[in-house]
């Protein structure tokens, strides 16, 4: 196992953000730790980054522990931010070469490996403008060619498509997929479900500094049971009341069921509903999807809305977002 | 600019060559354990960390030139106020260009040194400081690069301000020993004075409160024997203008350049400076390991 971690804590302060983080990650395959904002995805990718020391458990990369052999981790690492780790002031190629050269490329192969990384990701039009004159999504290209430059055998990306436009995320996504064809190892993290969906070929989920599942997509899914009823009321109030009588969880007017995909179980919530008065406005029923994984396995369980205030800017439970 | 050529050399093509065969291949792993990784160990490789970081600095300044050319423009304005518009009221015994250009100097530093600390902030506040340290560089050449950068700077823009202050009249009676000795201290304390700024752009939490916190380097000239003599001022300044570091560092520059008695100036400037250097890169080291290792 090229990435393997075991018993990861930290702390910053009283907040525990990490509380024993079990991982490992197969060569040349893709881990997406998936959760919330806080749920510690960037810790988890600090700490094998060898940027922030765990208060107990291990960690190696390609066999190096991450906090006694930080370097050697550093040589054979790469890590892009959520926010574009790049010089603005100096060009894309400068930002390029610069990194070879902290590489240890030796300014020849420097050069000629910027030259190279500039064609694959679309940028040698703009690679004697200076980077803050770019659009966001050339940004991020810049930034993520700047990770590839001494091709790194696991790369780590951190909320990689965050705050992109749909077309430059579609790019990201196809940069990525290159890099996993070249059989690049990758553990990314996101708070899209698509994104996880679409690249990764395991998934981890992450809630509150715990590991609440993992497996392939599927496996996932298959967790979250059989078929999915959506019921939608006219307000917040209607569905929490339907929540407590029938279970299953509820994000604003939504109540998201698990189901057996009968017509008779459909017709009997439907029932039940109509003798306490509760009429949903539409109905519809799905094959679970990654969202519904998430809502079952991270965050509010059905038993706790009597106790939280209804949250009212969380509302189209279907948004591919997930920002609790 | 030749001589870091060296430095990666051999071991390095091999990752460019074995790279550019798995390009388009697609579907075997390529990074199983066949890629002769660059060595990233040894002095060789710090020193190409170092050069590289500074020329990266240097690139930065030269980006950034109205930055660089306030912090020359405006001791010169100060120049020429003192000069023109207060000088002729104060007494010094000497030509007044004459005693006020040390002082000038040393205020040209300190606003290349707050320069220094927001570059320094500027790093540490954004993603870049987390980049250069997942790169296996060592963690001094990022702060060893922007100080190297830093003097550097205030090399040249003291170098214009002596010749600004030479065509504004500026006599100068020193032998090439003399301007050796005040280039040497000046430098000294320069050095000393960006791995301070270094240390402040560590701690600061911003760009702008780095600019803050590099005020009172900008402020201590004012309450030394820069513009007027420490006997002039009230009782209860006058002590620390006598024992503020930069008195007697003004009193040997000027002693160097016009020949004023030196006293024990000279050595107390350097146990200063001295003293200054050892606390300043001690500091920084410190708060750069506290500030990233958390």
């Amino acid at each position: 196992m090229i990435v393997e971690a075991t018993g990861l804590r930290k702390s910053y302060g009283p907040t525990e953000v990490l509380r024993g983080i079990d991982l490992v990650v197969k060569e040349g395959s893709v881990l997406a730790l998936l959760g919330p904002n806080g749920a510690g995805k960037t810790t988890i990718v600090r700490i094998l980054t060898t940027l922030t020391r765990p208060d107990a458990g291990v960690a190696t990369i390609a066999g190096y522990d991450v906090v006694r052999e930080s370097t050697k981790v550093r040589g054979v690492i790469s890590l892009t931010g959520q926010y574009a780790a790049v010089d603005e002031n100096q060009t894309g190629r400068e930002n390029l070469v610069m990194v070879g050269r902290l590489m240890h490329l030796g300014r020849t192969a420097a050069v000629r490996r910027a030259d190279e990384l500039l064609e694959q990701f679309d940028l040698i039009g703009a690679m004697n403008r200076r980077a803050k004159t770019y659009s966001g999504g050339m940004m991020r290209r810049l930034d993520l060619a700047m990770s590839l430059v001494a091709r790194p055998r696991v790369i780590f990306l951190d909320e990689p498509t965050t705050g992109l436009d749909p077309a430059s995320r579609l790019t990201m996504w196809d940069a990525i997929g290159e890099l996993v064809r070249d059989g690049t190892t990758i553990l990314l993290t996101t708070q899209y479900l698509e994104e996880a969906d679409r690249l990764a070929d395991r998934i981890v989920l992450l809630d509150d500094g715990r590991i609440t599942a993992s497996g392939t997509a599927d496996d996932l899914k298959a967790q979250v049971g059989g078929e999915r009823i959506e019921l939608h009321f006219a307000d917040e109030f209607t569905a929490r009341k339907a929540i407590e009588l029938l279970g299953g969880h509820v994000v604003g007017q939504l109540v998201n069921l698990p189901s057996d995909g009968s017509a008779g179980h459909l017709l009997q919530v439907l029932d039940e509903l109509r003798d306490k008065g509760l009429n949903p406005q539409r109905v519809s029923s799905h094959r679970p999807t990654l969202d519904d994984v998430f809502l079952t396995l991270t965050a509010s369980p059905p038993s706790r809305p009597q106790t939280a205030p209804p949250t009212s800017q969380n509302q189209a439970g279907s948004s591919p977002a997930l920002s609790a | 600019m030749s001589t870091h050529q060296g430095t990666g050399g051999a071991p390095s093509h091999r990752g460019t060559a074995t790279g550019a065969a798995h390009r388009g291949t697609g579907a075997a792993p390529a990074h199983s354990g066949t890629v002769t990784a660059p060595t990233h160990q040894g002095f060789g490789a710090a020193v190409s960390d170092v050069v590289t970081m500074v020329e990266r600095s240097v690139r930065l300044t030269r980006r950034n030139v109205d930055t660089l050319f306030v912090s020359i423009l405006l001791p010169l304005l100060m120049m020429s106020l003192f000069v023109y518009v207060f000088g002729g009221a104060i007494n010094t015994g000497t030509e007044y260009i004459n005693y006020v250009v040390p002082g000038i100097l040393l205020l040209t530093t300190g606003y290349g040194a707050s320069n220094t600390a927001m570059a320094v902030a500027d790093d540490m506040t954004t993603g870049m400081i987390d980049r250069l340290r997942s790169l296996p560089i060592r963690s001094f050449a990022v702060l060893t690069g922007h100080v190297t950068a830093s003097v550097a700077r205030n090399a040249v823009s003291t170098a214009i301000v002596i010749l600004a202050s030479l065509a504004m009249g500026f006599r100068p009676n020193a032998s090439p020993v003399d301007w050796l000795a005040a280039i040497g201290l000046l430098l000294l304390y320069v050095v000393a004075l960006s791995w301070l700024a270094a240390a402040l752009g560590v701690i600061a939490r911003s760009v702008e409160s780095a600019s803050t916190l590099s005020f009172f380097m900008l402020f201590l000239p004012y309450l030394s024997s820069a513009f007027v003599r420490p006997e002039t001022m009230p009782a209860f300044l006058r002590p620390i203008s006598e024992h503020q570091p930069i008195t007697p560092v003004i009193e040997a520059v000027r002693s160097f350049l016009s020949g004023t008695p030196l006293g024990s100036n000279g050595w107390i400037a350097l146990a200063w400076c001295g003293g200054l250097l050892a606390f300043s890169i001690s500091l920084a080291s410190v708060l750069y390991r506290r500030r990233t290792t958390r």
